[in-house]
């Protein structure tokens, strides 16, 4: 009894959560499309999301396309096809890799980041203060932070393909032996426009999801310190669902029928 | 002679947090060009009055009427358009830390009134000056000013617009008494000067007898006495003779624990 009326609990919340969670993204992009607009605070936010994450983005695509070559020649060389490394690297950085760990570590340095200033805003007053001089808080503090993601992810994840290809490219070379101009002319080969277009779709609605986690959390965040600690944990945790879960969505409709 | 309506007219408001009551049934009149101080106790609910009235917490029950109209049901763009009348200096200062202190203060000015920033930053000067701040700390973060400076560029966001009704929380707190005075002066000088309406949390008797035309205290969500300013010193009321005298013995009880 106590066990099912726990799960009934938990049950009951998480939906309330989703619902919760729903009205706001509602707000949020209702809010997106309507004056006034603060180009200013987009920028800004562009900056914060895309410039700064450049290195651990960059960095973590050079390392996985370096270490998914590595280990694709070493799967594939029993078959005599060392030629597949051109073509895998390429396919599984643009189509997953490249999206999935770029909105995973913006996830965690952005989503983070917005929570704990939105968090502190709140409970500092700050979003109170920012009602009474007849500002909208959606409008001043979300749309844009909002905006900003879903604008600078495909762009950051169109750096972290290049770099990756580039990260595979090198051990191909230098490491494995390969002929430079045949590995890009298989990697030129193999890539499809519908590869980039689910990159670039995945980056966007990552970076939508990843924003609105960030905001929702530190909007909603209560009691001091304690609480925005929380609505930054909260933040990444629901990011990293929500973009996994949206990753194998999005992959299943695109490529599940080919 | 014709009875004016008041310019905030607050009925049988009441306000919980889960099981805690904080209001009770608060019924409490402001005239127009009236300076309300409120006092209660720590906790007694005078920063939750304010922030009903201003639409920031939604009362469970009860009517607040600005200008006759009231404002508990209205739509975020109404209460948007009401709220441009109001100016309030938040307990904590609640300043934006991502902004210098002028554009603090001129906030309102350039958002929501469309000011330039030219002009905003000269009226943002100004007003600091009016609190005694000078042009130095203008280009300053708030996080670089102490707490009392704090408060008064709250203060000073706070009547930047010259807005119609005001509310202070605290607005003397942390200040030293030269400083509190000035401030006390401040405040009558925006409801004699500007026909501002002001409502004043205060714990500062000193204070309540400077600025207060009227007078009310609160004590367990209700307004337990109220009257003019003079009336305080004999109010015949023992919770209030307890309070402004500063006793721990009488009927209000604080709940501490004795060694
Ligand atoms: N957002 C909130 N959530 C839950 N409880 C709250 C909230 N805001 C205020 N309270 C509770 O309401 C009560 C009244 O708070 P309020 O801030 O109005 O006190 P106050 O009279 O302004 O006290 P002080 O003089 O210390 O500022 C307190 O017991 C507080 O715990
Ligand atoms: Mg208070």
């Amino acid at each position: 009894m106590n066990f099912l009326a726990t799960i009934g609990t938990f049950v009951i919340s998480a939906f309330a959560s989703l619902g919760n969670i729903s009205i706001f993204a509602y707000n949020a992009v209702s809010h997106i499309f309507r004056p006034p607009f603060y180009f200013g605070l987009i920028w800004q936010q562009m900056l914060h999301i895309g410039y700064f994450s450049l290195p651990v983005v960059g960095m973590t695509a050079l390392f996985t396309g370096a270490a998914l070559a590595q280990q694709i020649y070493l799967g594939s060389e029993r078959f005599n096809a060392e030629g597949t490394v051109a073509a895998i690297v390429v396919i599984g950085i643009v189509r997953e890799l490249g999206p999935v760990l770029g909105g995973l570590m913006v996830a965690g340095r952005v989503s983070s980041a917005m929570a704990a200033e939105l968090g502190t805003m709140r409970v500092t007053e700050q979003i109170d203060a920012l009602v009474t001089l007849s500002t909208d808080p959606f409008k001043y503090l979300i749309a844009p932070r909002i905006i900003a993601a879903v604008i600078t992810m495909p762009l950051l994840v169109i750096v972290a393909n290049t770099i990756g290809v580039f990260g595979g490219f090198i051990i191909a070379t230098e490491k494995l032996g390969f002929n430079e101009a045949a590995y890009l002319q298989i990697t030129v080969d193999f890539l499809e426009w519908v590869d980039i277009r689910s990159s670039l779709v995945k980056a966007a609605v990552f970076g939508f999801f990843l924003s609105l986690m960030g905001s929702y959390h530190g909007y909603n965040s209560r009691g001091g310190a304690q609480g925005v600690g929380r609505a930054t944990t909260d933040a990444v945790v629901s990011s990293f669902i929500m973009i996994l879960l949206t990753n194998l969505l999005i992959t299943i409709t695109l490529f599940g029928n080919e | 002679m014709t009875i004016e309506q008041p310019k905030i007219s607050i009925k049988n408001l009441h306000k919980s947090f889960g099981k805690k009551i904080v209001l009770d049934g608060i019924n409490l009149d402001v005239a127009a060009g009236e300076s309300v101080v409120i006092i209660g106790g720590s906790g007694s609910g005078k920063s939750v009055l304010l922030k009903c009235i201003l639409g920031l917490l939604q009362p469970e029950q009860g009517q607040i009427f600005l200008d006759g109209k009231d404002v508990v049901p209205m739509s975020a763009r109404e209460r948007k358009k009401s709220l441009s009348r109001f100016g309030m200096l938040f307990q904590g200062g609640a300043l934006f830390d991502s902004l210098s202190v002028w554009e603090n203060v001129a906030f309102g000015l350039i958002q929501a009134k469309g000011m330039d920033k030219e002009e905003a930053r000269i009226i943002a000067v100004e007003k600091l000056g009016r609190v005694g701040l000078n042009a130095d700390v203008a280009d300053l973060h708030p996080s670089e000013l102490s707490g009392g400076m704090q408060k008064r560029v709250g203060l000073a966001r706070a009547i930047a617009g010259d807005p119609e009704i005001i509310f202070f929380d605290e607005p003397t707190t942390g200040l030293d008494p030269i400083m509190a005075d000035v401030i006390n002066r401040l405040i009558v000088e925006c409801v004699k000067d500007l026909g501002a309406t002001t409502i004043t949390i205060t714990h500062d008797m000193s204070s309540v007898r400077k600025i207060a035309d009227k007078a009310a205290m609160i004590f367990k969500g209700k307004i337990i006495w109220q009257g003019p300013r003079d009336d305080i010193d004999h109010s015949g009321n023992d919770y209030v003779e307890q309070f402004i005298h500063g006793r721990a013995e009488g009927p209000i009880q604080m709940d501490v624990l004795k060694p």
